[in-house]
């Protein structure tokens, strides 16, 4: 059996899981690669149907192709998809012109996931979040358990083993459920090719540069490339060094700024 | 706070622009595409004993570190004013660097001669075992690491006594530190003698024993025949090629089949099972028996989104989606099996766990017991010994608890009977994971399965008293592990009531469900004898069924009534009387025309009411007065008897589950799709 095959299998079993387990659980949804390779993922889990709403954090600094490749794919996917946007912070002129891109990213992600959370109740949340995207993501768990306040207790987190996942939380709490936790960003590429998944069209290049991962615009920034294919991506991969999230500002604004975004509920 | 430099603002998309890129699919077959498996190492060994430099080096050497990581440790040692320390790649997290330990598993990929592999960095002190279960148990290989200086300490020998029990069958071993013994050969033949003897006795011999120095880069990547020629085995690198490449399933393709059941899906008229495959191979037509109820059914299609042809095989570690020629009773936690070769069906388990929460497991104290996708209440009933990682040998006295990181080997009985294979024959379905609280406090694997004594009979439920309190009708019910009830089921003679009251009894037994039948014939013959047929007697009949029903439910049975009851203002008066007691009543009407029963004459009653030899027969000359609101209707000449038992056990396990065991009914979450 191919790798990639079991890494298949075993997010499915994951999904399963997870949905026998709680009773509200929702799939944030960035419309990044991972994203789409998720709900490919659920779509093969459910027999086609996918049991619960998805959730993208609209933080008003969206690409235009992506809110467009959004529509498309509610269409396409037949979806349930909630969209949120933390109005508040909006209004009260939180926004890259005038603040940090850490405060922004905590403000208009974290916060707004956590405004929802209180609102939807979700007891679980679907990420696409995996191991080898930086150091503090290679700690995580395919079930963790997020406080009432939405932290991370990195610190002192369950055992799991033997596909035996927590799956109690208590009133206010929710686990942050991580098929994807094992795959790699070229396992990713790969399984887009095998299936045939669609992926937004900004990945590949256009006049010279094309985006590797996708955030808000004012911190996303293009990689050069000339990559206009889902084999020369694979290629590019193959041979690159530079880190996946080299073009997110937010990582870089000051030293460990992932680790404290996610200790605070950041995905 | 300041912002940022903005960039100009994205342009809004074109009219007409199409914003999906579709790939070419390529198909599950095609060459490239089949990603390739990555052997999965986990480093475990004491605290301090240098694993988190070993993996900084593997990573250095391999030129595996991501562009500007190893720049920015360089730097950031630079700054702090010391020399360049291998360890700090990994430890991201700010208190790691603080303390200069790894506090969780992390996991790095990477490559060395066309080979992945993939490191899980399991942690040295003690509170932190529980990381290195996690991170072990996913392994395919471990690198057991010893300080050539301070030699085996604690955590060595536990490390290597929980390798032993999650099942990571490639060990090897690294004297590090070898620098700082002077590079003697005597001590590290020493080391390794110690190390071979104890990881023998635990039927865990190491692949390799191989000195090291981590720091100095010795021996890992490259051999070092300056400080080490003495030595005549490989690299450590060297050694992980020689390994086969990991990420398998761990399952056997010719092994006995399991089909583990983890929900069930209803879409339209299909119902599909969705489960994994831990062992054998499936395929359509199958002759399928499910665990623990041994209900039966062919394989009608093995389902695939986006294959509408459907799937021919499947093996171990598949997925799987599963459409069944009949319409079975099947619910999460069930194992389908072949006939040929099926699992071991107790109630009681021999295993060896081991215990991390810091709560000690106790002796008949209740534990939720997770193999598979079956969760079962259980508890200890022995522990035979305590093994002491020092000596592995039994700690002195009797026991009362396991405590905290200890080992055990004990014997767990189960509220219902659990589905399971000898950890040696089908290991997914031998071993399983222990929880006290919201977190799994511990796992165990099972010694010994009794195949041939156990399979020829079904299991009988012993009656389990191990609650004490008050006796409560709460108290009794988390006694039992599930409510009272009255299931009343009602309709004409002939429709099926007896059937299904009798198949019914028996699922809810062999759940551990406590349950009785109450027979309106049988009541004539005592209770009721002095009850003749008029109007009046027949009225006082229900009535003391009625009564008896509810004194039964409200001491923790589940009362299966099988009366006609052909009139609603009796029915209502029983309801009224269970509610008022708050004992669970439900109405279940078994519709089958008269014209259906009159033909099924089971008895032959019809034809004497029709020749007049019965007078007062119901639906003959006595009314039938049909439940305007039943609870559950099973059409009995339209149904399948096997159908109208599965909703009839659906309905009922959702009426008596307690609270926590909700989910596990089949009308849990499958039924919201």
């Amino acid at each position: 059996m191919s790798y990639l095959q079991t890494l298949e299998d075993q997010s499915i079993y994951i999904f399963r899981e997870a949905f026998a387990n709680f009773k509200n659980m929702a799939m944030p949804w960035s419309m990044g690669k991972d994203s789409n390779t998720l709900i490919w993922l659920a779509k093969k889990a459910f027999a086609g149907k996918i049991p619960f709403p998805l959730v993208h954090i609209d933080t008003t600094y969206e690409f235009p192709e992506m809110l467009s490749f959004r529509e498309w794919a509610r269409k396409y996917y037949d979806i349930d998809l909630i969209v949120i946007i933390n109005e508040e912070a909006r209004k009260r002129g939180v926004g890259y012109e005038t603040h940090d891109p850490v405060t922004v990213t905590h403000e208009l992600k974290s916060v707004a996931l956590q405004q929802s959370l209180a609102k939807y109740k979700w007891d679980a949340l679907v990420t696409g979040i995996r191991r080898d995207e930086d150091s503090t993501r290679a700690k995580e768990r395919y079930f963790s358990p997020r406080t009432a306040d939405n932290e991370w207790e990195y610190r002192d987190q369950p055992p799991e083993f033997w596909g035996q996942f927590t799956t109690a939380v208590k009133p206010g709490e929710h686990v942050r459920v991580q098929p994807l936790l094992d795959w790699t960003e070229l396992d990713v590429w790969e399984y887009i090719r095998r299936e045939g998944i669609p992926v937004p069209k900004m990945y590949f290049a256009q006049n010279g540069r094309r985006y590797r991962s996708l955030g808000c615009w004012p911190i996303t920034k293009s990689v050069e490339s000339r990559v206009d294919t889902i084999e020369g991506i694979i290629e590019e991969l193959k041979s690159t060094k530079t880190a996946e999230r080299a073009g997110r500002a937010q990582d870089y604004h000051e030293r460990n700024a992932m680790q404290k975004l996610r200790a605070k509920g950041f995905l | 706070m300041s912002g940022i430099s903005m960039p100009p603002a994205p342009k809004p998309v074109p009219p007409g622009y199409e914003p999906a890129f579709f790939p070419k699919r390529m198909g599950g077959a095609s060459a490239g595409a089949a990603g390739e498996p990555r052997t999965r190492i986990v480093v475990v060994g004491h605290v301090d004993h240098g694993k988190s430099t070993l993996i900084g080096r593997l990573l250095a050497d391999t030129d595996s570190l991501p562009e500007g990581k190893l720049a920015a440790v360089e730097k950031a040692c630079r700054e702090e004013g010391m020399p360049l320390e291998y360890a700090f790649l990994l430890d991201a997290l700010l208190e790691e660097q603080a303390q200069n330990i790894t506090i969780d598993t992390t996991r790095i990929e990477f490559r060395h001669q066309g080979r992945a592999f993939q490191i899980i960095d399991a942690p040295g002190h003690r509170e932190f075992i529980k990381n290195m279960v996690t991170g072990a148990a996913a392994a395919d290989e471990a690198i057991l690491l010893i300080d050539a200086k301070e030699g085996l300490k604690e955590q060595t020998r536990r490390h290597g006594l929980l390798l032993s029990l999650l099942g990571v069958g490639r060990v090897i071993v690294a004297v590090n530190k070898m620098d700082l013994v002077g590079w003697q050969e005597a001590r590290f033949r020493e080391l390794e003698k110690e190390i071979r003897e104890y990881l023998g006795g635990l039927k865990i011999p190491p692949r390799e024993v191989i000195p090291i120095s981590a720091r100095e880069g010795s021996q890992v990547k490259n051999p070092d025949p300056k400080n080490l020629g003495w030595f005549r085995g490989p690299t450590l690198l060297a050694a992980l090629l020689a390994g086969s490449p990991g990420g398998g399933s761990g399952g056997d393709a010719q092994g006995p089949l399991r089909f583990v059941v983890q929900d069930v899906y209803r879409f339209d008229d299909r119902r599909v099972i969705a489960g994994r495959i831990e062992s054998g191979t499936l395929r359509p037509g199958d002759s399928l028996v499910f665990f623990p109820d041994r209900k039966s059914s062919r394989v009608k299609a093995i389902e695939a989104w986006g294959q509408p042809e459907g799937v021919k095989e499947l093996g171990p570690g598949r997925a799987a989606a599963v459409t069944l020629e009949e319409q079975i009773f099947v619910e999460r936690g069930h194992v389908g099996s072949h006939e040929e070769h099926p699992p071991v069906e107790s109630r009681e388990v021999r295993a060896r766990i081991f215990w991390l929460d810091p709560e000690p497991l106790r002796l008949q104290a209740p534990v939720q017991l997770r193999l598979a996708t079956q969760n079962v209440e259980a508890r200890l009933v022995a522990i035979d010994r305590v093994v002491d990682a020092e000596k592995l040998e039994q700690k002195s006295g009797a026991r009362e608890e396991v405590g905290r990181f200890e080992v055990a080997e004990v014997r767990i009985r189960c509220r219902r009977p659990l589905v399971y294979d000898a950890h040696d024959r089908v290991e997914s379905l031998g071993r399983f994971a222990l929880q006290q609280g919201p977190r799994l406090g511990g796992g165990g694997i099972i010694l010994t399965a009794e195949y041939p004594a156990r399979l020829a009979r079904a299991v009988t439920g012993e009656h389990l008293t191990w609650t004490e309190g008050r006796v409560s009708q709460e108290a009794r019910a988390s006694h039992f592990g599930h409510e009272g009830a009255v299931i009343w089921l009602t309709g004409l003679s002939g429709s099926g009531k007896s059937t299904l009251a009798v198949a019914l009894e028996s699922l809810l037994f062999r759940r551990g469900i406590a349950s009785m039948i109450l027979d309106g014939d049988n009541l004539r013959h005592g209770l009721c004898a002095d009850l003749g047929f008029s109007l009046e007697d027949r009225a006082e009949n229900i009535r003391r069924a009625g009564e008896v029903a509810k004194l039964m439910a409200e001491s923790g049975l589940v009362v299966i009534s099988s009366l006609i009851s052909p009139l609603r203002k009796e029915r209502q008066a029983v309801r009224s009387a269970c509610q008022a007691s708050g004992v669970n009543f439900s109405e279940i009407f078994i519709n089958a025309p008269l014209g259906e029963c009159e033909k099924r004459d089971p008895r032959g009653l019809y034809r004497k009411a029709r020749a007049g030899e019965i007078k007062g027969f119901t639906g003959i000359d006595s009314p039938y007065e049909e439940p305007e609101s039943p609870d559950l209707v099973l059409r009995t000449d339209r149904e399948k008897v096997d159908v109208s038992v599965a909703q009839l056990l659906q309905h009922v396990l959702g009426l008596v589950s307690l609270k926590e065991e909700d989910r596990e009914s089949a009308e849990g979450p499958g039924g919201q799709i």
